[in-house]
This record gives structure tokens, C-alpha cells and sequence, in this order.
């Protein structure tokens, strides 16, 4: 198919002329205007990171409230704002938006792509999320913020129970971030499907990027369902519809339904990455391809489908038919079949590989311990019977953070250390990491262990306060010696990041020998990513490909030019011009942001901010001028090219 | 020390049939899951500290992982015929000579009924149940305002109270014991202060004190007892609450006709003493913020009459 009259560009690229086509233009602007996958990530990864301190504290003051009975350190007023604000922060903003980032960023490194797909709207998506954590900490800070849950149930939640602002606070965060959340998952889905380096057929595409592929999915099928929720309630509160209004006709229980159809894929939705990456992490520490990678796949999309099965586990206590429970029942056990297979998988890789004990292995590792007690505590909870003893107790305090800490935030502190010297170009400590590590371990399991005994000795959650005699003074005291723990952890963590960034050892492009093309450019890349365009021979292509293999030439390099390519087998389809920087998505998000502020006071504001959110996206999908942009069919030519391996000289300047 | 005295209320200090199914179920999972952690963790121990040492074939991996998922797939069945053994046990109480009682939630407290035959010897109270000891209940729970949710970890598992939804949830007790329930769904800003006692008791004394329940309200016995009732009739405490055999019939706090025969206040929140009626009468705000009680700003002479009157309402 290639068109023999039409000259093709040098072969070599210069990377000048990519400097100049790919960077973003100087200063403030340049900061404003960025389309730059890496740029935007860490934009996420920073503030992702703050989310995660912020809600941080809010639960050491909770455990300092608790930490006495009858405590009177703060009252149930403010106590309810603690709790919700926190579990709202850290699903909403911190777990899904992180996780979200590493794929902003290092799912178009991985697949050899100059670029993530539709990179307008990902810039977007950052400021609807930041607007999403505004939506939420400014409130909290205002003492508006929300108190009826992270779950926000109605009636409670309905203005008969909650006649302030506090429900619409929370409703509207969630269309912030959901609006976000999603548009992050449509970009990630199409990077890993289309714009894969040739040769990178899809049963050679990275676990973490079929990770990122299958949380991506689960988002866009479960997401709607909590934004239809939320703007029911707000509906309910604000112009008097009656969706979840019993007194006529609502239903209390339906908000527990669409609730959660979303709740339980979220908690998927959030260490799939995490599982993703512990694969990764594995496969580079054991210095072998990682066992069974078909089975960790199949695993991973099962998981997502499965993870759709669930929600009724969540509602055991609500009294609902038996036969119906049984099922939900069968499916919360199934579900552990996938991770288990995974478990074993990543045994295997590490029994027959030649383990190399740094920090990110370290890091999965406590991750083993950690996941596996939430992942048997899970099957314990499905068990209708039991659940309904530890059901709304500590002791699922306890299975919900030994799975979320234990499945995302072990394997990311693990990607920090693995992914900090291609993200700064600098190491970390080795000893500061294992000692951040075994504070934030021990601390951890201090914190969160003896909930599971206090779940089951009749202690239940959301409560600001206990009485005296009821016998869990003593191990909530524990709680806050763990909690202490876990925040020097934590300290240490940033300390060393700190002193990295300072003066850290220079890191090589590819310092822990990794097999996958993220490591195949500068540490940190080049705004263009990749000085040629890769090609790929095996799964882990730095570790597969023969010393000869192809690269991609054809592509111009003075313009934003990205190969796509077909689905399954990543053959080359055809070459399409990236859009470049612009005011457009930050001032369509403000306009957004407008609409959605505007509508917890007024239900006008759906309608005169509809005016300026149309302007913005008039002037985003401006047709651009004749043959300057789109969609064209180009040939592309391979031409076998030794992989430099020496880094570039002209790295980013 | 037992779990009993140590523990307020606990799931594995069972004392009715349906806790000691779920308590057996319990450590049946915890012993598997202590086994499967301790054989995982083995494994990786291993895995890390061999280092690679002898040489493992792919077949020799796919060997052991096929037998690891086999296990877990044996064992998980093995978790599912439990679970349904634990609830088809724990669906066959025996019905014949059930005890009915109708429970409603409110922010933030209980009301309870007991059925019987005629209207009229119905049982109406607040924040107490009696039970006999080896009788089955049945609690029809339901809630008029936000979903909460009835909790006696001795007795039985949750069962939620869902305004415009009736269900019924099966518990008996094996022995006499003062229980403790506690609400178990957040339900709003006292949510932590929605506890109540179950006391169980033998049958006559259950009978005694059912038969004491129907009865109205003593008259009072004395000058200040009586100037106490004024002040009751008189002040805003008429508006909400009810004591039968007076003219007293709010219905949007605990009825209060044998308040003197409870043995907690505010729903579990303080023990029953004059002293601690006192200061909830006057200010509750102060013990339970965010009650839906206002405060009394009573004299000193009308507080001490009120009391008074509390006090014979045995």
C-alpha cells in the first residue's frame, strides 16, 4: 500500500526538529496550554499525591479522637465530616486519579507512542479533577463539608435529613471527578488499542497496560451508574424530584443499587493497576519474563467482569430474598479465583527467577502479606452469615484498607521507586526506601489489624465515640501508636524524594534492566518520548529484540505526526497529526466547573452556564484549516535500524 | 478473663443459636484462612530466599501453580457449602411459639411493640426489649425517618431498618443476660449514641413484665410527683412524647409511660439514674448533640417535681 511517488522524510530523525515540534511553548503558557502526556501526569501525580496526605491526616484525627472513649477532642459533627471527607478523598481523589496518572503517563511509553490519545481532553480531565478536589477541601474547610458518608445513603442524604449544603457538596465532587475519571479512561483505552509500536500484537502488550486497559473499561461501564446517582440526589434536593423520596414513591433502596453497581467495580477499579503493577515490578526484580503472563491477563479481565457480579455483598443486611443473596454470595467467592491465580503466578515467577531485593520489590512484597489478609477477609465477607456479623464493623474497616492500601498503595510506593528515575532522572535511596518500608509495614498492620478483633468484639464504624466499658479501649490505643508509624513512613518516603530530587544519583535510561519500552528513552523523556519511533519483537522488547530490529521511519517531524495502528496485531494503519497546545480545554473545564458549582444553588445554572461551555467547545473542535491536521492515510516504511544504544545526545534540552 | 466480661457486646460470645452458627462459621474460616496465609507466605519466603538455586522447568511451575488453583477452587466450594449449611440453619427457627415483636428506628432511637391478639393489649415501649429465654423472636423492623440498622452481636447478625420496607429477622437467646444492641448503619450525627438493652429473661418474668408494660401509667403518689405531671402536661414535654393513661399522646419521642423500669437513657446512651435524667431533661444537647430533643430550661422546684414523677412511672 505504500505510494511509491511520494518521498519519504529522512530516515534519522533530527531531534531538534522534534524538540521544537513536541515541546510546549515556553513558560506559564506553555504550563497552561500542555498536551504533553508526562507533563499532565505528574500534574496528576503531584496533586494525587497532596489528596493522599490531606486525607492522611483527617484519619490520624480520627484515630485521635478514638483513640479514648467518650472522647471529646471533637464532636459527631465534625467527626462525620472526618470520616466522609476522608473515604470520599481517598476513592475519589486520590486512589482512582493516581492510579489513572501512571497510565496518563506510562501507558504511551510502554506501548512507544509519541503521545496519549485525544491529549485535549486528558488535559481537561486534570483540571475537572482539580477542580473535583477543590469542590471537596474547600467546603471541609469551610466547615460545609460533607457528613453523610462517602456512600452519602438516602434518605439520610435526601434535604428532609440533610437540609444544608453538604449532600450537594459531595454529589457535585463526584460528577467532578467521574467526568474526569472517565475521560482519562476513554484516552487510556484507545492509546493501548491504537497507538501500540508495530510488532506489539496484543498478547505482547505490557500486564500494566492491559491493567490500565481493563480498570479503563471497568470506569467507563461503571461510572455512569454513580453519576446517575448523584444527579438524582441532586435532582431530589433541588428541584424536588422524588427518585429515592419514600414518603412518595421513592425508593431508599435504589440508591443502594446504583450506588453500588459503582462501588464494588471501584474497589476493581482500583488495585487492578495496583496487581498490574506488582506484575511488572515482579517480572523486572526476578530478571525473567513473568510466569503465566496469559493467566495473569485472563485473570485481569475476568476480574473485570466478575467485579460487576458483586454489588449485593455490599446490601446482605438489607433483607433481600435468599436465592438472590446465594448468587451474589457465589460470585464475592469466585471472584478470588483470578487474584489467586495471579498470587501464584507471581510465585512462580519469582521462584524460578534470580530475585534482585531492591526497594520496589520490598515494596511488593509487603504488598503479599497485606493483599492476602484483605483478599481472605473478602471471601469471609461474602459468606452471607458472617457478613452480617461484621458487616458496617471495623472489622470491614479493616478488609476494605488491608485491600486498598494493601492492593494500591504497597505496589505504588513500589512504582515510585521503580518509575522516580525515569520520571526525575534521579535515584532514590535504597536504605531510606527499606526503612520507609518497615515504618509504614509495621505501623500499618498495627493500625489496621486489631480492627479486625474489634469488628468482631461489636465495635461499629462511623461512630465518633464508644462507651468505656466496652472493652476496646486497649487496642484502639495500639491504633494510634500504628498510625504514628505509618505517617514517619510516610515522612521518610517524602524525605527521600526530597533529598533525590536534590541531589540524587543520576539515573541511567534503564537502571534496574527492565525489558519494556519505557526504558528504551531518556530518563527523564524527551518531550517527543522516543527519538525513533519503536518497533517490538517480544514482550519485554529491551530484553527480545534482536539487535537488528526495525524502527518506524515515515513519520514527519514537523508536525505533532503519531503512528496508529490496528488493534490486534499493532500493524501499521496510518499516520495522524496530535493537536497542540491550547487555552481551549482549560477554559472548557472552567466553564464546566461553572455549570457544575452553579447547579448546587440553582438549577438555572445548567442553563446560563450551557451558553459558555458552549463557546469553549466551539472554539476546541474548531475545524482547523485544509490539509494542516487529521486523520490521514500515510505510508509508513519500516526500515531495519539497529536500536541506538547509547542514549541520544540530543536529549530534551 | 471471658469474652463476656470483657466485651460489651461480641460476635463471638455467642448466646442464641443463630450467633453460635455464625461464631462455628467464623472460626472455620479463620482456621482456613490462617492455613492458606501461612502456606502463601511459605512459598514466598521460599521463592525469595532460594534465589533461583536449582534450576525450576516451566513444566515443574505449571505443575505446581495448576495444583495451588486447584486448592483454591476445593477450598472456596468448601467455603460456600459452609456459608449455605450456617444459613439454612440459621432460616429454620422453629416459629410455632414466636414472640413478635415490631421495631421501628428513629434518629435516634427505637420504638418497640410486642403484637398481640387484641389492639388493645398491645405492648408499646422504647429502647428495651425483653425477651424469654429459648423462645424464638421475630423483630419486624422497618424505620420512619433514615435507614438504620439493629445489631446484637451475642444474638444474631444485622438486619437493616429501611423507612417504606418491613422484614423480619429470626433471634432467640439461650440464656438470661442483659444484651446489648446497638444501631449499625450510619443513620446521623448520634448514630454512635443508638444502643439499647435486651434483656433476657425466664418466661414468667418476661410475662411479668409484659403484663406491667400494658399497664397505664401509675397515678402519682405523692404532692410532688404530682406537681412533677403539671410540669410535664404543662411544658413542651407533651408535645412529643406519650404516657398512656394521660393525656399525654405525642408520638414523635419514646413513650415513656414505665420510663422508671428502663435501665438506660437517650437509647442507651446513660444509665438510668435520677442524676442522669436530671441533666438530659435540662440540657441533652450537651450529652447527645445533635438529638432531636430540645433542651428544658426548667426551675430548680419544677426539675425536682418532674423527677419526682419520672421516677414513679415504674
Amino acid at each position: 500500500m505504500s505510494d511509491p511517488d511520494r518521498a519519504l522524510p529522512p530516515v534519522l530523525e533530527d531531534p531538534a526538529a522534534l524538540q521544537a515540534t513536541w515541546s510546549d511553548p515556553p513558560g506559564i503558557v506553555g504550563w497552561i496550554q500542555t498536551v504533553d502526556h508526562k507533563r499532565i501526569a505528574i500534574r496528576y501525580l503531584v496533586t494525587a499525591f497532596a489528596m493522599f496526605l490531606c486525607g492522611g491526616v483527617l484519619a490520624a484525627l480520627m484515630r485521635l479522637q478514638l483513640s479514648r472513649p467518650e472522647n471529646t477532642l471533637f464532636g459527631p459533627d465534625f467527626y462525620n465530616q472526618l470520616f466522609t471527607t476522608h473515604g470520599t478523598n481517598m476513592m475519589f481523589l486520590f486512589a482512582v486519579p493516581v492510579t489513572q496518572a501512571l497510565g496518563i503517563y506510562f501507558v504511551p511509553l510502554m506501548v512507544g507512542s509519541r503521545n496519549i490519545a485525544f491529549p485535549r481532553l486528558v488535559a481537561y480531565s486534570y483540571w475537572l479533577y482539580l477542580g473535583g478536589c477543590l469542590m471537596l477541601w474547600v467546603p471541609f474547610l469551610l466547615n460545609t463539608g460533607p457528613d453523610v458518608g462517602w456512600f452519602s445513603y438516602t434518605p439520610l442524604a435526601e434535604i428532609l435529613y440533610t437540609p444544608t449544603k453538604r449532600a450537594d457538596v459531595w454529589a457535585q465532587m463526584i460528577t467532578f471527578t467521574e467526568v474526569a475519571g472517565l475521560a482519562v479512561a476513554v484516552a487510556i483505552v484507545t492509546t493501548a488499542l491504537k497507538l501500540r509500536a508495530p510488532g506489539m500484537s496484543l498478547n505482547r502488550m505490557p500486564i500494566f497496560v492491559w491493567g490500565m486497559v481493563v480498570q479503563s473499561l471497568m470506569i467507563i461501564f461503571a461510572m455512569p451508574a454513580v453519576m446517575l446517582a448523584s444527579t438524582a440526589l441532586i435532582l431530589d434536593r433541588l428541584v424536588n424530584t422524588h427518585f429515592f423520596d419514600v414518603e412518595r414513591g421513592g425508593d431508599a433502596l435504589l440508591w443502594q443499587h446504583l450506588f453500588w453497581f459503582f462501588g464494588h467495580p471501584e474497589v476493581y477499579i482500583i488495585f487492578i493497576p495496583g496487581t498490574a503493577l506488582v506484575s511488572t515490578i515482579v517480572t523486572t526484580f526476578s530478571r525473567r519474563h513473568v510466569y503465566g503472563y496469559l493467566a495473569i491477563v485472563m485473570s485481569l479481565v475476568s476480574t473485570g467482569f466478575i467485579g460487576f457480579g458483586l454489588w449485593v455483598h455490599h446490601m446482605f443486611a438489607t433483607g433481600l430474598p435468599k436465592l438472590g443473596e446465594s448468587f451474589f454470595t457465589a460470585a464475592s467467592i469466585i471472584v478470588a479465583i483470578p487474584t489467586g491465580v495471579q498470587f501464584f503466578c507471581w510465585i512462580a515467577t519469582l521462584w524460578s527467577g534470580r530475585t534482585s531485593m531492591k526497594a520496589p520489590l520490598v515494596w511488593v512484597l509487603g504488598f503479599f502479606w497485606v493483599f492476602l489478609i484483605g483478599g481472605l477477609t473478602g471471601v469471609m465477607l461474602a459468606s452471607v452469615p458472617l457478613d452480617l456479623q461484621v458487616h458496617d464493623t471495623y472489622f470491614v474497616v479493616a478488609h476494605l484498607h488491608y485491600v486498598l492500601i494493601g492492593g494500591t498503595v504497597f505496589p505504588l510506593f513500589g512504582a515510585f521507586y521503580y518509575w522516580w528515575p525515569k520520571l526525575t532522572g534521579r535515584m532514590m535511596s535504597e536504605r531510606l526506601g527499606g526503612a520507609s518500608f518497615a515504618c509504614f509495614f509495621v505501623g500499618f498492620n498495627l493500625t489496621f489489624f486489631p480492627m479486625h478483633v474489634l469488628g468482631l468484639h461489636g465495635m461499629p464504624r462511623r461512630v465518633y465515640t464508644y462507651p468505656p466499658d466496652a472493652g476496646w479501649t486497649t487496642m484502639n490505643g495500639l491504633e494510634l501508636v500504628g498510625v504514628a508509624l505509618m505517617t514517619l513512613g510516610v515522612v521518610l518516603f517524602i524525605v527521600d524524594a526530597w533529598a533525590s530530587l536534590r541531589r540524587g544519583v543520576v539515573a541511567s535510561d534503564d537502571p534496574w534492566l527492565s525489558g519494556t519500552l519505557e526504558w528504551a528513552t531518556t530518563s527523564p523523556p524527551p518531550a517527543y518520548n522516543f527519538l525513533h519511533s519503536p518497533t517490538v519483537g517480544g514482550r519485554e522488547p529491551l530484553w527480545d529484540n534482536p539487535p537488528d530490529q526495525p524502527i518506524v521511519v515515515g513519520l514527519r517531524t514537523d508536525v505533532r505526526d503519531v503512528l496508529v495502528t490496528h488493534v490486534m496485531d499493532a500493524e501499521p494503519d496510518h499516520r495522524s497529526e496530535f493537536p497542540q497546545p491550547s487555552y481551549w480545554p482549560l477554559l472548557t473545564a472552567l466553564s464546566t466547573a461553572a455549570l457544575f458549582v452553579g447547579s448546587i444553588f440553582t438549577a438555572w445554572a445548567v442553563v446560563t452556564c450551557a451558553l459558555p461551555l458552549f463557546v469553549s467547545m466551539t472554539g476546541w473542535f474548531w475545524p482547523k484549516a485544509k490539509g494542516e491536521t487529521g486523520t490521514q492515510v500515510w505510508p509508513i516504511e519500516h526500515r531495519t535500524l539497529p536500536m541506538p544504544t547509547e542514549p541520544p545526545s540530543g536529549r530534551a534540552a | 478473663m471471658t469474652i463476656a466480661a470483657a466485651f460489651l457486646q461480641s460476635a463471638l460470645d455467642p448466646a442464641g443459636p443463630q450467633s453460635a452458627h455464625i461464631a462455628a462459621l467464623w472460626w472455620l474460616l479463620f482456621w482456613i484462612s490462617a492455613a492458606v496465609f501461612v502456606l502463601v507466605i511459605g512459598f514466598l519466603g521460599a521463592a525469595i530466599l532460594r534465589r533461583g538455586a536449582r534450576e525450576t522447568s516451566e513444566r515443574q511451575l505449571t505443575f505446581g501453580v495448576s495444583v495451588a488453583v486447584a486448592v483454591t477452587v476445593v477450598v472456596l466450594f468448601a467455603i460456600l457449602g459452609a456459608t449455605m449449611f450456617a444459613e439454612r440453619a440459621n432460616a429454620t427457627l422453629g416459629a410455632s411459639s414466636a414472640v413478635t415483636i415490631e421495631l421501628t428506628g428513629h434518629q435516634f432511637w427505637w420504638e418497640v411493640q410486642y403484637d398481640a391478639g387484641r389492639p388493645a393489649d398491645r405492648v408499646t415501649t422504647a429502647n428495651e426489649i425483653h425477651i424469654p429465654v429459648g423462645r424464638p423472636v421475630v423483630l419486624k423492623v422497618t424505620s420512619r425517618d433514615v435507614i438504620h440498622s439493629f445489631w446484637a452481636p451475642n444474638l444474631h447478625g444485622k438486619r437493616d431498618l429501611i423507612p417504606g420496607y418491613t422484614t423480619a429477622i429470626w433471634l432467640q437467646a439461650d440464656r438470661p443476660q442483659v444484651f446489648r444492641a446497638q444501631c449499625a448503619e450510619f443513620c446521623g450525627r448520634q448514630h454512635a449514641h443508638m444502643a439499647m438493652q435486651i434483656v433476657a429473661e425466664p418466661e414468667d418474668a418476661f410475662e411479668r413484665w409484659l403484663d406491667a408494660e400494658r399497664a397505664p401509667a401509675r397515678e402519682p403518689a405523692d404532692d410532688g410527683a404530682r406537681r412533677g405531671r403539671d410540669v410535664f402536661m404543662k411544658r413542651q414535654c407533651v408535645l412529643c412524647h406519650q404516657i398512656r393513661g394521660t393525656s399525654a399522646s405525642g408520638l414523635v419521642g419514646p413513650e415513656l409511660t414505665h420510663i422508671a423500669s428502663r435501665g438506660t437513657l437517650a437509647a442507651g446512651t446513660l444509665p438510668n439514674t435520677m442524676g442522669h435524667l436530671g441533666g438530659w431533661v435540662v440540657n441533652p444537647q450537651a450529652l447527645k448533640p445533635g438529638s432531636q430533643m430540645p433542651g428544658n430550661p426548667l426551675t430548680s422546684d419544677e426539675l425536682q417535681s418532674l423527677l419526682a414523677y419520672m421516677e414513679s412511672l415504674k
